[in-house]
């Protein structure tokens, strides 16, 4: 493992793996904020370089936290497929990179050979990778998953209905849910972040959604995005949830924070399916983003990104329904602005498909970020061009209990247009079948107003 | 080709025509380009803010949109926002991003009376991106505080831009005179209230420790929120010290002319800085 290399004639050299990952990135306010990232541009390159030829073998060896001591360490090591790791191992990043890129390789291929893949070998691919070529590579990646209905086919363009509401008031919460749903937005899964975290909270509002859903025939799924052992609680009260939710990050420390063991997930995994209202098999529902670790001082010195890859890591073992990052909500001290936005996106639907994880977007961003709708825009653009498998949706994008924002249910009905990617199909035949929309997914006269399920 | 001549006497005709029809346009005493001001857009409650034609149940529609802040009942072009939609929401986001962006001027610390000094942050952008220069002065400014600054107040008050500027000139005129007023009233010594520009709420802890002040109270811009940029907190510590437990600050937030009036909040927080010295406890712990 060599771990020095010069560039017109200046030597570099780095004293470990975890050190070129965090030097080999893109530029990230992050890495600054936490003394990681590389001094110079061209110090950055020269750590790409030494990326480029390490092996599959040495950076999974060579984890950026070690194996005895991290449980999110060993789940990734521990669930990787051992044939394919083996007959990858001494390809060094560089090579495999071509590879993954060349268009001649077929996704499905890249999806099996990723099983042998540690999160930093994934994260490392990624540092090797223009923009465009994460999104030739993610555009190949398919992931399709079920609950009540199916997502992840390139031609599905669906989205996470996020009617936040700042006291949980239910008619506050429903009217937000029947105007996505008029603009077709709503269809991957109607998922509340309630401001309580209580069972009597999650419970009202799951009995909600549960009602909209059965009284109008809606096909999709529904979840309440309190703590996991909060969900666990409402749904063995009997509450009607088709999906687990939980928040996830890539080191035991930061997991730990957020109240998460590997066994609990493995408990609510299994109880949701028993218990759900879902069919499945895919029912767990987790949401990331790269810098929450170093917002709880659980970074462990590793870099962001590489942080966000081993949350994937984490994340496959529970073959989840969908998941998406919100890399933009934590603030400018760990993505300044619309540019590092934008490159944390692609780099995070690479490295989830990669994981194997039916990977959506949670396009985000903060008022105190170098950022605004614009920026917001092109990501959504970019990531429904390159396939993500679901977008987040809210009234006009403007989250009024989380305080950021998002993309609204206009740019939701847009994209379908601009991409020609659907509704998922049960959801677009019922659409059709109220009369608001039509089979080329655009709305018709009747979309947009709420109240159409209000109906005296 | 003209010659000289020429072009001056075409020039001084041009000038002529644009000053002519300026003043014709001043003199004009029609409504369409004098008396008529278009409406201000953000002064539309957003509950009352309805677009939907034809809509199936307006009434029910109505009541279940007045029970939320979202954006609801907006109607569309195409896909696409309305403009006056499209327009209000990019001021509101505007208002929000000038809080952040724009710097309090020198003018305004100037006349209220206060002296000024910087966290380590050089910049706007340093300081969105470092936290943890925020929460520090170097050490010739830590000198200067020490040598220009009561030392040993009971009661020693910053003034923070934090993340919004307009916070600051929005209430400090109202909200320190009230404090002052308040702590003159608990019969408490009052500190050399100063400015300190890119700063966190935990650079009152070092100016706790270098003017060894009982209590410390940081007035802070907070995060803006969509169409609010006026908003501030108060942070108020007893015997606070560098590396002090968040747990162990007293926060007021919320303070603006919409929320917590400032000069309420003024006379609030003389009370609490009243009760710390008394229970000698700030945070949780405090008994309210």
């Amino acid at each position: 493992m060599v771990l020095k290399t010069s560039l017109y004639g200046k030597t570099y050299e780095f004293k470990d793996v975890k050190e070129v990952l965090a030097k080999a990135n893109e530029p990230k306010s992050g890495d600054v904020f936490q003394g990681i990232a590389a001094e110079t541009a061209l110090e950055r390159v020269a750590a790409k370089v030494v990326l480029s030829h390490l092996t599959v073998g040495d950076l999974t060896e060579n984890p950026a936290i070690p194996y005895e001591s991290d449980f999110c360490t060993r789940v990734i090591l521990d669930g990787l497929n051992t044939y394919y790791y083996n007959k990858f191992k001494n390809w060094t990043l560089g090579d495999l990179r071509e590879y993954l890129i060349d268009w001649e390789t077929a996704g499905n291929d890249i999806r099996i050979i990723a099983s042998g893949f540690s999160s930093e070998v994934i994260a490392g691919l990624a540092k090797l990778m223009s923009n465009m070529d994460l999104a030739c590579t993610s555009k190949k990646l398919i992931v399709t998953t079920r609950a009540n209905t199916e997502v992840g086919r390139p031609e599905i363009l669906p989205f996470r209905s996020q009617p936040n509401h700042p006291t949980d008031d239910i008619d506050g919460i429903m009217i937000s849910v029947l105007e996505g749903i008029a603009y077709g937005c709503g269809d991957a899964m109607i998922g509340v972040n309630p401001v309580e975290d209580n069972v009597d909270n999650t419970s009202r509002i799951a009995y909600a959604l549960y009602d909209f859903m059965e009284k109008w025939e809606c096909p999709t799924q529904s979840s309440v995005l309190s703590h996991i052992t909060t969900q666990m609680k409402a749904v063995e009260e009997g509450a009607p949830l088709s999906l687990f939710f939980q928040s996830i990050a890539g080191s035991e420390p930061a997991l730990k924070a957020f109240g998460v063991t590997t066994e609990m997930l493995d408990e609510a995994n299994d109880q949701i399916h028993h218990m759900g209202i879902a069919y499945g098999p895919n029912l767990m529902y987790f949401e990331t983003g790269q810098g929450s670790e170093m917002s709880i001082d659980a970074d462990c010195g590793v870099d962001e990104m590489t942080l966000e890859a081993r949350t994937y890591g984490f994340g496959r073992r529970y073959a989840p329904f969908c998941v998406n990052n919100v890399s933009g909500f934590i603030g400018p001290e760990t993505i300044y602005d619309g540019r590092e936005a934008l490159r944390a996106h692609l780099e995070d639907q690479f490295m989830g498909k990669m994981s194997g994880l039916p990977m959506g977007s949670g396009c985000a961003y903060t008022n105190h970020m170098h950022c605004d709708q614009n920026d917001l825009e092109i990501i959504d653009m970019l990531m429904c061009f390159v396939g993500t498998n679901y977008v987040a949706g809210l009234p006009l994008g403007d989250d009024v209990m989380l305080s950021y924002q998002d993309n609204s249910y206009h740019d939701n009905a847009t994209m379908r247009l601009l991409t020609g990617r659907k509704p998922v199909v049960e959801f677009h035949q019922w659409m059709m079948k109220l009369g608001l929309m039509r089979e080329d997914a655009s709305l018709t006269k009747a979309a947009g107003d709420a109240s159409f399920f209000l109906r005296n | 080709m003209a010659n000289q001549k020429e072009i001056e006497n075409l020039v001084a005709k041009i000038v002529s025509e644009i000053v002519n029809k300026t003043e014709a346009e001043e003199k004009c005493e029609c409504k369409c380009c004098c008396d008529e001001q278009i409406p201000d857009i953000t002064a539309v409650r957003h509950q009352d803010d309805f677009h939907v034609p034809d809509a199936v149940n307006e009434p029910e529609y109505m009541r279940m949109k007045a029970r939320t802040p979202a954006r609801i009942g907006v109607w569309r072009a195409g896909t696409r926002l309305k403009t006056d939609t499209f327009l209000r929401f990019r001021a509101d986001h505007a208002v929000a991003v000038d809080a952040v962006f724009t710097e309090v001027p020198e003018e305004f610390i100037k006349d209220m009376g206060m002296p000024s000094f910087r966290s380590q942050c050089h910049s706007k952008a340093e300081y969105l991106q470092r936290p943890d220069l925020g929460r520090l002065f170097d050490e010739e400014t830590a000198a200067k505080i020490k040598s220009e600054c009561k030392n040993k107040p009971t009661v020693q008050i910053i003034v923070s831009d934090g993340l919004s500027s307009t916070a600051v000139t929005a209430n400090i005129e109202t909200i320190l005179p009230a404090i002052m007023q308040g702590l003159k009233v608990y019969g408490l010594e009052a500190g050399t209230p100063f400015f300190v520009r890119y700063a966190r709420v935990g650079i009152m802890d070092q100016v706790t420790e270098l003017l060894d002040a009982d209590v410390t109270v940081n007035l802070i811009g907070e995060r803006p929120g969509l169409a609010t940029g006026e908003s501030m907190s108060a942070y108020i510590t007893y015997k606070g010290y560098v590396g002090m437990p968040e747990a162990g600050r007293t926060v007021i937030s919320n303070i603006h002319k919409g929320g917590t009036p400032p000069v309420e909040a003024g006379a609030h927080i003389a009370e609490l800085a009243k009760k710390m010295l008394d229970q000698k406890i700030s945070g949780l712990g405090l008994q309210i």
